[in-house]
């Protein structure tokens, strides 16, 4: 029996892709919603929720790009280039925002500033992973293994979109995050955000993909020709009861559930997405099977992964679950 | 013309960017393992210095892993951007080793930092403990995987080519385990440890001396320097010996990198070793050189008239840049010996029992606090620039490995790197003396007495700024 491990493989790269989005998206809506959080208190708890976890989080957008070098190499050696402004201007926003977490308590007079930083930081990576998304979505540019389009490409009014989009969709993670690890006066602030970004969320789902089907062919006829659409319109029936219920859970005040159906919303926007550009990793041009390694090195990887990736969902886990419940003002090693 | 080569741009990107990184998780590497030998003998002795040492350097560490944490993302992603044909052609052989460090090492250090940084508190001494060793360990394997990948482009075996061009593996033990990875692998672990040895023994030797005058016996400081200057008299030696080991295996393997290492233009019997001198490229030989007749050859061959093989039987255009490689290996080689004799010295001082009296010592110390550092840059640019012109050596040209850019993108992108790291990395440097100059002892005692109090309130506004009313001098007196 032939195993098709470029598919294995490409399942494996976009779980770790919506690892990282759910993951780092909330602790990078925490940094974008950060200036709005008027008490310094405040300020100090939304930071030590993610403190302790933040960098796991990270480490699956380090998966994501090690994992398409090692087996998606000709879709690394194209992306990459074609997006490089969004990508640099996203690894810097990283940077001021990983920092941020230790120099906060280190800095006395320049404080504030780490403070900015945090909060400009997030929201850069957020926009450029939002733009970054568009771009590819929109399509790259390819000939003779390498990227062959301009400089600005990457910069259309489509992309701009996503990036808001990405930017709104993060805070709405954020939010129901701080709602459901927080108390007092941060949570009652959080739930309000929450709200505001639930309904942009929302739209800018619609919008986008509405928009998509009218860039390219390809989305329009996977979606709409028969018999795909007999079971494809479940996504958007789906992403409806779950905006619904994201509102009576945050309007009753509950504290998990607004959380948890922000991840299904970003989960079945992620579906909604992969049923579009599947079988492409770079649309329109290049397949899966096109950029995948050879089979010598999607096996070689594969056993390790398969042994060692439960290991890591596992201590994850147990990472999140030392650091479970509320967290108290003023709770942190430092 | 020279200026807008977009390849010249990205191998300064490059290179500034892993200079930066290679320090962070250099210390990290040794200073885990330095925490998690703390930890563990306060769980064997129940003794309080311990805890207090290890706090005290935890709280450094978080610094120095946060930036290398942020400096390495950067490095996962710059492959692609600026080097896309390089990732194009072997990604096949070198992203799944990368792929392993990310799924055996990023992950095990990123898991448990939070646990060994917040956790103390939450899930007790055996489990902190058991969370200090992973995070140690996970950065033991990702420095196994890091220099397989390295040693594999400056000794390439295993592979074979496909039909596109690129490399695939024929056989990933080869890959893994090529014939240069193991020197360089004990070669860099040492490094590792000694640098962090140098920077806790230098920091405990300036409160040593700091303090000289109030006769207070900094008990904790004491314990820092003893441990550090353990470490250089044992492992400085060894490091010597690894080094001689890597350079045969260099020799072996890439002959024009020792050369320029030696600064040998002519292929000659019984060849001198050349302490120091200015290598002319032009004439093709080393000004004003101080030398030791038949030394080199003696190192190198053993034997005192043994040939060695010369710049000359290289064309021009395959040399690496001898001046590059020339300095800095006599810089690396220069504070080795240094290391050695600090260690030696501590001995002698340590037999008569004035281990923490002698202001000759720990003012040295204090100078070789960053020399592990340096000395580990230096090494890098002797292996990394004697690997020129190839990425993977012999077998792809640094000018056939770049991106389709043009160098205005990789201009601007290279400024933007320069500016946030020297500001970010700036500060963090600065937050990180800062922390130095609080007393060991100090705050450790006071942060365990309140460790007692479960999440103490005051404890996370108060501490950061006690260390600035702690009251020191603002300057090294010595």
């Amino acid at each position: 029996m032939m195993i098709d491990y470029a598919l294995i493989w490409a399942g494996l790269i976009a779980f770790a892709v919506l690892a990282y989005i759910i993951l780092d998206g909330f602790d990078l809506g925490i940094g974008i919603m950060f200036p709005f959080i008027k008490k310094k208190e405040d300020k100090e708890t939304a930071m030590n929720t993610i403190a302790p976890i933040w960098d796991g989080n990270e480490t699956w957008l380090v998966l994501g790009g090690g994992g398409l070098f090692a087996v998606f190499p000709l879709a690394y050696a194209i992306i990459l280039p074609a997006l490089y402004m969004p990508i640099i201007l996203m690894l810097l926003g990283l940077i001021f925002r990983g920092v941020a977490f230790e120099f906060h308590w280190r800095a006395r007079k320049s404080q504030h500033l780490w403070d900015k930083g945090f909060a400009i930081g997030s929201l850069v990576a957020a926009l450029c992973q939002g733009i970054a998304l568009g771009a590819l979505v929109q399509g790259i540019t390819v000939e003779n293994r390498a990227y062959a389009g301009g400089w600005w490409d990457w910069l259309t009014p489509f992309s701009i979109t996503t990036g808001i989009a990405l930017v709104v969709g993060y805070v709405l993670l954020g939010s129901t995050w701080l709602n459901m690890k927080t108390t007092g006066s941060l949570q009652k602030q959080s739930r309000g955000i929450a709200k505001i970004a639930g309904v942009a969320t929302f739209g800018f789902i619609g919008l986008i993909s509405l928009w998509m089907i009218f860039i390219e062919q390809q989305y329009l006829h996977r979606w709409f020709d028969a018999p795909n659409i007999y079971y494809l319109f479940v996504v958007p029936v789906l992403v409806f009861i779950v905006g619904v219920s994201l509102f009576i859970t945050l309007k009753r005040k509950r504290d998990v559930s607004p959380f948890l159906l922000s991840i299904s919303l970003f989960l079945l926007s992620y579906i909604g997405l992969a049923i579009s550009l599947f079988p492409n990793l770079v649309p329109p041009s290049v397949s899966i099977w096109d950029a995948a390694a050879p089979d010598s090195s999607l096996k070689f990887l594969l056993v390790g992964s398969a042994f060692l990736l439960p290991i890591i969902l596992a201590y994850t886990t147990y990472a999140y679950w030392v650091f479970r419940g509320k967290v108290k003002e003023g709770e942190a090693y430092h | 013309m020279e200026f807008l080569d977009p390849v010249l741009l990205a191998r300064i990107q490059f290179a500034f960017t892993i200079a930066f990184h290679i320090v962070f998780p250099g210390l990290s590497i040794g200073l885990a393992a330095y925490l998690a030998v703390l930890e563990a003998l306060w769980l064997k002795t129940n003794k309080k210095i311990y805890l207090t040492a290890f706090k005290y350097w935890l709280k450094i560490f978080s610094i120095i892993f946060g930036m290398g944490v942020v400096s390495g993302v950067v490095m996962s992603y710059q492959i692609g951007t600026n080097w896309s044909v390089f990732s194009d052609k072997t990604g096949p052989i070198l992203g799944p080793l990368m792929g392993y460090e990310v799924l055996s090492a990023f992950f095990l250090e990123a898991g448990f930092l939070g646990v060994m940084l917040f956790g103390m508190d939450k899930v007790g001494k055996k489990l902190h403990f058991f969370a200090t060793l992973m995070v140690s360990i996970g950065t033991l394997m990702s420095a196994f995987w890091i220099l397989s990948v390295n040693s594999w482009m400056q000794t390439p075996t295993g592979y074979a080519y496909n039909e596109v061009g690129q490399f695939i593996a024929e056989d990933w033990f080869e890959v893994v385990f090529n014939p240069s990875f193991p020197y360089r692998l004990a070669h860099m672990v040492t490094a590792a440890f000694l640098s962090s040895a140098f920077l806790v023994g230098g920091v405990a030797a300036w409160h040593l001396l700091k303090e000289r005058k109030e006769k207070g016996k900094n008990e904790v400081a004491r314990l820092m320097f003893s441990m550090a200057m353990w470490m250089a008299a044992i492992v400085a030696p060894i490091q010597l010996f690894i080094g001689d080991l890597h350079g045969l295996n260099t020799l072996e393997h890439q002959p024009a990198k020792v050369a320029a290492m030696e600064g040998n233009y002519q292929t000659q019997k019984g060849a001198p070793l050349i302490l120091f001198g200015i290598p002319n490229d032009e004439e093709e030989r080393v000004d004003y050189a101080i030398e030791i007749p038949k030394m080199a050859s003696f190192i190198l061959t053993h034997d005192m008239d043994g040939e060695l093989v010369g710049l000359d039987q290289f064309a021009k255009e395959e040399r690496p840049n001898t001046k590059w490689v020339f300095y800095s290996f006599r810089l690396m080689v220069a504070i080795g010996m240094g290391m050695i004799a600090i260690g030696m010295f501590s001995l002698f001082l340590r037999w008569r029992k004035k281990l923490y009296d002698n202001r000759f010592l720990l003012k040295t110390a204090v100078w070789f606090a960053p020399s592990g550092v340096v000395a580990t840059i230096a090494g890098w640019i002797v292996t990394e620039v004697g690997r020129q012109p190839y990425t993977v050596y012999g077998l792809l040209r640094t000018y056939d490995s770049h991106s389709p850019l043009d160098a205005p993108a990789v201009a601007a992108s290279l400024a933007i790197f320069v500016v946030v790291y020297i500001l970010v990395f700036g500060a963090g440097i600065v937050y990180t003396l800062r922390l130095m100059k609080v007393r060991p002892g100090d705050r450790g005692e006071l942060s365990e007495e309140e460790s007692k109090v479960p999440s103490s309130v005051t404890l996370s506004n108060r501490l950061p700024h006690e260390s600035s009313d702690v009251k020191n001098n603002e300057e090294d007196k010595s």
